[in-house]
């Protein structure tokens, strides 16, 4: 599991240039260390992050006691820190199964965000998720640290990191997992950056709030950490405001960073981005996943992104898996019509044909999900048995896809989607099939 | 063919105030550089992609063409007659009705408190065409109708927020259509839809156009979505076109440096082969502020080609064939670009 893992780490590429092997020590004595409660004042960014989940202040007060157990230096590959003490050294990474996370409505209804995801990550692998808006892919992510809105609740499924189901964690056990195994790149970083403090001082919060480093040392590895992103260590004086997006979407990245977790999620990391920041951003998180074997998820509405930067594909519909499986098949051999159609609407600059397909209808409405398969009213290849059963999610070929087209046991076979319509510039107008 | 609109060395410069500082040592007021001279055109039923990122200048630009910003410089020809002085009263009033303009965010460009009915009849309010009150009963719901939200009488009635995002561009798509424009300006018209929507949209732009013969300005970031969309490309780089072409010949073949940085690294659906990676050719730091404007070439700082003359002279825009256009020196005499040889760090 480790042998392609590239065992350096956040420290080591830092400390490599600052030759400072004397702050390693330091910081794994202190992260072994009971951490220190500080009070709910003092930790504004991870407040708004965690804002509505803390009952009261003593939820700060309540962190669960930091592990000095097992050790496992290689056994993670890229770990620097022990793993918690409940974690199996040889289980997946992460293992979500029968993911299931309803809003409560007014009235009573009820909205299925996420009903029935499972996925798997290994480590120091990319897997984007991906779907239109309300698919559920921001709340999946969410779910995985419960850091979801008042009404939203996880009401069934499982959520594995390392064998460790933190599901049955509570609230207060569950911020020991907070940014030091998963973090969360933000999509809109102006709004998740606090605007009154200086980046440098957000980025080492999370050093100091959750690895209780003092003060001092904080700074410095904050310093570090914005080298490691690009920023000018200079720059972390700056408040959010004086940097261009680029640059907050890189010191989130930093923050994200900071106390070397296993997991980092970014959500729409490069939407609001020009396209030559996006390359630049997607160029630094491939490097970071190159140079330290970070593990990651990227949730994003754009194929294309995923397509670059990912070694598998999540699609999901209206709450549900679609297709899941790695990148090069999923892309170039779409299963799913709902994927056929997706892969479709994306103009595509390094092909010849400047068009770009339709997907009929639009997305349902969560409360009241359609019978049988979710994609039926909208899928130019509906069968009878697609409106009143649900399709099972089916292994072929290394993808899963749930699709009455793909049934267990059978062939696996793509059935292409024929094209509904057709929008472009230079569709022939003679044709007639154009839009 | 004349031209529907014509730019011609049109120029946009915002003053900077600046601080008392500024004022006691007589420092010259700075001067935002928002669009320094570029000459543009739209043909009849032609849709133009203006292209450029952040700061580029594509909205003031945008904002030219629809009279809501004042150029400093250069001249703004419709039909071959010149606009530019054109400024309120029934002048201004007689130009709108043929240029017309959709916003980005049609969250923002709609009034919560106004019926749909309300939006779409308002420009005709405004520029007085129609006065009699059944006539413009009937275009409103011909403007929803043929917007796609179907049956027009349903829609008429309804607020904003009883829309969908998709719902709602077509809401602004319809109040565009209502004065039979020759020209819509759409500025970033699907930045904020879902793909699905997106498509819809680009679908019932294209409609229009086909239908009512309809020109567009489709003013974008999204390299990718110009292309597949717009006959010609014009690039923009911090308030200047650095090339404009038919969009096969741009995206294909691109003459300008920063054009072909751009088409390296916008993404596309499909995988990357081995070895395509490599080829993106990833810019160093960010666009400077129009306020800074480098000497010489405005790219020169950023450009992995950029040579001694570069850093001196500003290249004009050099004819490289057939309607196509580079302000770069390299593309002087229409010779091609060189590969990349020395990319600007990353």
């Amino acid at each position: 599991m480790t042998g392609n893992i590239d065992p350096r780490r956040i420290t080591r590429a830092v400390e490599e240039s600052q030759a400072a092997e004397a702050d390693r020590s330091d910081a794994i004595r202190d992260a072994t260390a009971p951490e220190v409660t500080v009070p709910v004042g003092g930790a504004d960014t991870l407040a708004r992050v965690e804002a509505g989940f803390e009952a009261d202040a003593q939820a700060a007060a309540g962190i669960a006691p930091a592990v000095g157990g097992a050790t496992v230096p290689r056994g993670r590959g890229r770990r620097q820190w022990p793993l918690p003490k409940q974690a199996d050294p040889d289980a997946p990474l992460l293992v979500v199964e029968g993911l299931r996370t309803y809003f409560a409505m007014d009235g009573g209804a009820e909205v299925r965000a996420v009903d029935g995801v499972s996925f798997t990550l290994n480590d120091g692998e990319a897997l984007g998720i991906a779907g239109e808006s309300g698919c559920g892919k921001t709340t999946t992510a969410l779910s995985l640290l419960r850091l979801l809105p008042a009404n939203a609740r996880v009401v069934d499924g499982s959520v594995r990191l390392f064998g460790i189901d933190l599901r049955l964690k509570t609230e207060n056990q569950l911020r020991r997992y907070r940014w030091r195994e998963i973090s969360i790149i933000f999509q809109g970083a102006m709004n998740a950056l606090n605007p009154v403090r200086r980046v440098g001082d957000q980025v080492a919060e999370p050093l100091v709030e959750r690895l209780g480093q003092d003060a001092a040392e904080a700074r410095k590895r904050a310093g570090e950490l914005l080298e490691l992103v690009g920023i000018p260590k200079a720059r972390g004086r700056a408040y959010p405001h004086e940097l261009s997006g680029g640059m907050r979407q890189r010191a989130m990245i930093a923050m994200a960073l900071a106390c070397d977790p296993a997991i980092v999620i970014g959500d729409e990391p490069t939407t609001a981005l020009d396209v030559m920041v996006q390359a630049q951003i997607l160029e630094l998180l491939e490097r970071l996943r190159r140079e330290l074997g970070l593990s990651l998820i990227l949730i994003t509405h754009d194929l294309s992104v995923i397509a670059e930067t990912c070694d598998r594909v999540l699609i999901m519909y209206a709450g549900k898996v679609a297709e899941e499986g790695p990148v090069d098949t999923v892309f170039r051999r779409p299963r799913h019509p709902y994927t056929q159609l997706l892969l479709r609407a994306f103009p595509n600059i390094r092909a010849d044909v400047r068009t770009l397909g339709t997907i009929p209808g639009s997305p349902p409405d969560l409360r009241t999900p359609p019978e049988g398969c979710r994609f039926h009213p909208r899928c130019p290849l509906a069968m009878d048995v697609c409106r009143t059963e649900e399709p099972p999610e089916v292994t072929v070929h290394g993808v899963r896809v749930a699709c009455h087209l793909y049934p267990p046991g059978g062939e696996g076979t793509v059935v292409p989607v024929p094209i509904v319509e057709v929008v472009g510039a230079v569709a022939d107008p003679g044709t007639g099939s154009v839009a | 063919m004349t031209d529907l609109i014509r730019l011609e060395g049109i120029a946009v410069h915002f003053p900077v105030r600046g601080g008392l500082a500024d004022l006691v040592r007589r420092r010259p007021a700075a001067v935002v550089r928002a669009v320094d001279g570029i000459d543009l055109t739209v043909g009849p039923g032609e849709v133009v992609g203006l292209v450029g990122e952040s700061g580029s200048g594509k909205t003031t630009t945008g904002r030219v063409v629809v009279k809501l910003t004042r150029p400093t410089a250069g001249r703004l020809l419709l039909d071959g007659a010149d606009v530019t002085k054109v400024w309120g009263g029934d002048a201004l009033r007689a130009y709108r009705r043929r240029i017309q303009l959709i916003f980005q965010d049609p969250y923002e460009t709609l009034n919560p408190k106004q019926t749909v009915h309300d939006f779409v009849a308002e420009p005709m309010v405004v520029n007085r065409t129609v006065p009699s009150a059944v006539e413009r009963e009937r275009i409103v719901l011909e403007a929803i109708h043929s917007a796609g939200l179907r049956p027009a009488a349903d829609f008429a009635f309804r607020y904003p927020h009883e829309l969908s995002g998709g719902q709602r561009q077509r809401v602004v798509i319809a109040g565009a259509l209502v004065l039979d424009p020759d020209l819509v300006v759409a500025d970033e018209p699907v930045s904020m839809l879902d793909v699905s929507i997106r498509t819809e949209i680009l679908q019932l732009m294209l409609e229009l156009r086909r239908a009512r013969g309809l020109a567009y300005l489709f003013i974008t970031h999204d390299l990718s979505l110009a292309w597949v969309l717009a006959d010609r490309i014009a690039v923009m780089y911090l308030g200047r076109i650095v090339e404009v072409g038919p969009a096969p010949a741009v995206i294909g073949d691109p003459r300008n440096p920063y054009t072909r940085a751009l088409v390296s690294v916008s993404p596309s659906p499909e995988p990357p082969a081995p070895g395509v990676r490599a080829r993106r050719e990833i810019l160093a730091g960010e666009t400077p502020d129009a306020a800074h404007v480098p000497p010489g070439c405005r790219f020169h700082p950023r450009c992995p080609l950029a040579f001694d003359r570069c850093r001196t002279d500003e290249p004009p825009l050099f004819d490289v064939g057939a309607g196509h256009a580079s302000a770069c020196w390299l593309a002087e005499g229409g010779r091609p670009l060189p590969a990349a040889t020395r990319l600007a760090g990353s």
